[in-house]
């Protein structure tokens, strides 16, 4: 796997989903420039909800070294790319943002092959994505990683979110007549 | 099975096994469609033991979520317990003594091989040998005895704080970990003679329940399944955490990615654990064994953060978004265990029977750690 292939791979994917900002479209040469920009960005806005783009963040302080926010219909195409470099899918998380009123996906992927010809350091990927919460629909990506099937039913169960064209979406961990979804924030209790 | 060739449509009948059962280790239910002793389709179904540990991360101050670790994989509890806490200091920036990193990894490992140990006695019950299950639980038993001399618990142990752990050792625990040691060189050899070598366990084992790298890449299952299956990955030496890097340790790795290779993993890491704690025992530093600074209200600067430890079953990883309150705005436990038995389904399939309870067996369940 090409870390730096990847890397550039889902930054331009990212940059697709941000029409109207064409000066964030990254050029390689500048690359170095362009990260501190987003991460000088990213302390100045912070009540601002994060636009779509590529950080790369520090594994001791974040746990992970990219972090990705696409767009709801870009997962898939993410989940390709990152299959494509031979990365696993290690979980799904959905949090519910009530104040903004909307849903976030976390797509937590691994990398965890090869480990005897390469440097043998993990290297752990998250992609986002935001979603209107009243109108929870994002694609599925258990086509394209079986492993995702679960987490999706276990996101859809507690959260209400739809997985669309999800094999089987229907309760995993609840009981399967449970008619309430416990992570939602509004959620009061039974 | 007939040898002639099947004109007619395929007769299959469903099978239900569990929630009760011996085999599933736990309330695990698995809706089997079968073709005579053939496995058409297998469906695990989940949640008979389901509690929400999730929701009672968003509800409960970050202090008060600490037992709720141990009660995931109670086998393994102090990789879980490891997991939060470093989670945590993360958040906070917290720095950790280094006798407590010590006492933390002498604790962690020495509960691995326990671990480990349930796992070789109920693994080889299912294919019908009573035997090891005996002798592995009266190693344990040693195991538990020198735990709870620190813990003061056998099972759900919450041993670990932030920054540091509750509290410090007697050098009787460290001498009583060096004796379980020598002992244990011995007792490895003897299951090697006793189980390892059995002509009937073999032929249940070698060929039988083939999972293979990409089949654990797609579902993301780690730990004995993916060493099993000729991947040198273990998160204690590829995203190292505590002071793993410190100690020479080696990653077993087989390729064979069947039921056997898994079997011969876990044997291996208990010896590599016992490699660890010698060398833990022999370097451990005096001093305080808790930060010096630790705040009493654990309030951590909002975004989300991620950490991943190797727990007894393969990786356990941590995702929590804080909102900078005292309690967490999303708490996600990604367990080892979900991912790996989610691949049942697709490497049952076709199958006897028994060969695929065999190889359930290989996956090391723990069914709370599944439910969560």
């Amino acid at each position: 796997m090409e870390r730096i292939d990847l890397i550039s791979k889902l930054r331009s994917l990212a940059a697709l989903g941000m029409p109207d900002e064409p000066e964030e479209v990254p050029v390689p040469a500048v690359e170095e420039e362009d990260e501190a920009d987003a991460k000088a960005k990213k302390k100045k806005a912070k009540p601002e909800p994060r636009k779509n783009g590529l950080l790369e963040t520090s594994h001791a302080e974040k746990g992970v070294h990219v972090d990705v926010q696409v767009n709801a219909d870009q997962v898939v195409a993410a989940a390709e790319i990152l299959n494509e470099s031979g990365l696993s899918l290690d979980c799904v998380t959905g949090v519910d943002w009530l104040a903004d009123k909307e849903m976030e996906l976390v797509y937590d992927y691994c990398y965890y092959g090869d480990y005897q010809t390469s440097d043998g350091a993990a290297f752990r990927v998250v992609v986002r994505a935001r979603i209107p919460r009243d109108e929870a629909t994002i694609p599925t990506v258990s086509h394209i990683f079986p492993g995702a099937n679960w987490h999706e039913r276990e996101v859809f169960e507690f959260m209400d979110i739809n997985f669309a064209g999800h094999p089987e979406l229907k309760r995993l961990l609840l009981p399967e007549d449970a008619d309430y979804f416990p992570l939602r924030k509004d959620f009061k209790g039974l | 099975m007939s040898s002639l060739p099947r004109k007619d449509k395929l007769e299959t009948f469903e099978l239900n096994l569990g929630p009760q059962h011996p085999a599933t280790h736990g309330v695990l239910r698995v809706i089997l469609t079968m073709d005579g002793e053939y496995i058409v389709d297998a469906e695990p179904v989940l949640g008979y033991i389901h509690r929400m540990h999730e929701k009672m991360g968003e509800n409960r101050t970050w202090a008060q979520f600490l037992p709720n670790l141990g009660r995931l994989d109670y086998l393994s509890a102090l990789s879980y317990n490891l997991a939060y806490v470093q989670l945590v200091e993360k958040m906070m920036n917290i720095e950790v003594p280094e006798r407590a990193e010590y006492i933390r990894v002498i604790t962690t490992e020495i509960n691995r091989i326990s671990s480990h140990l349930v796992w070789l006695g109920a693994f080889v019950m299912d294919l019908g040998g009573f035997t090891p299950l005996l002798y592995a639980f009266d190693d344990r038993e040693e195991i538990l005895d020198l735990l709870e001399a620190v813990t003061g618990a056998r099972l759900t142990y919450c041993y670990f704080r932030f920054g540091g752990v509750y509290n410090d050792v007697e050098d009787d625990f460290l001498q009583g970990c060096l004796r379980f040691c020598k002992r244990f060189y011995k007792r490895i050899d003897m299951y090697h003679k006793l189980v390892t070598g059995n002509i009937i366990f073999r032929q249940r084992m070698e060929g039988i329940g083939p999972i293979d790298a990409d089949m654990c890449r797609r579902y993301g299952a780690t730990g004995a399944q993916l060493r099993g299956a000729g991947v040198n990955y273990d998160v204690r030496k590829n995203e190292p955490y505590s002071i793993y890097p410190e100690f020479d340790f080696d990653i077993p790795v087989y390729n064979e990615c069947d039921s056997m290779a898994r079997y011969m993993v876990r044997m291996d890491e208990m010896v590599q654990s016992l490699r660890i704690i010698e060398q833990a025992v022999a370097k451990i530093p005096e001093g305080p064994v808790k930060a010096a600074k630790v705040p009493k209200m654990i309030k951590p600067a909002p975004g989300d953060y991620h950490h991943a430890v190797e727990a007894g079953r393969g990786t356990f990883a941590m995702r929590a978004v804080s909102d900078g309150k005292n309690q967490a705005y999303r708490m996600k436990l990604r367990s080892p265990t979900y991912s790996n038995i989610s691949l049942f389904r697709e490497a049952s399939r076709g199958m006897l029977l028994s060969d695929a309870l065999a190889m359930m067996g290989s996956l090391d369940l723990v069914i709370p750690e599944i439910d969560r």
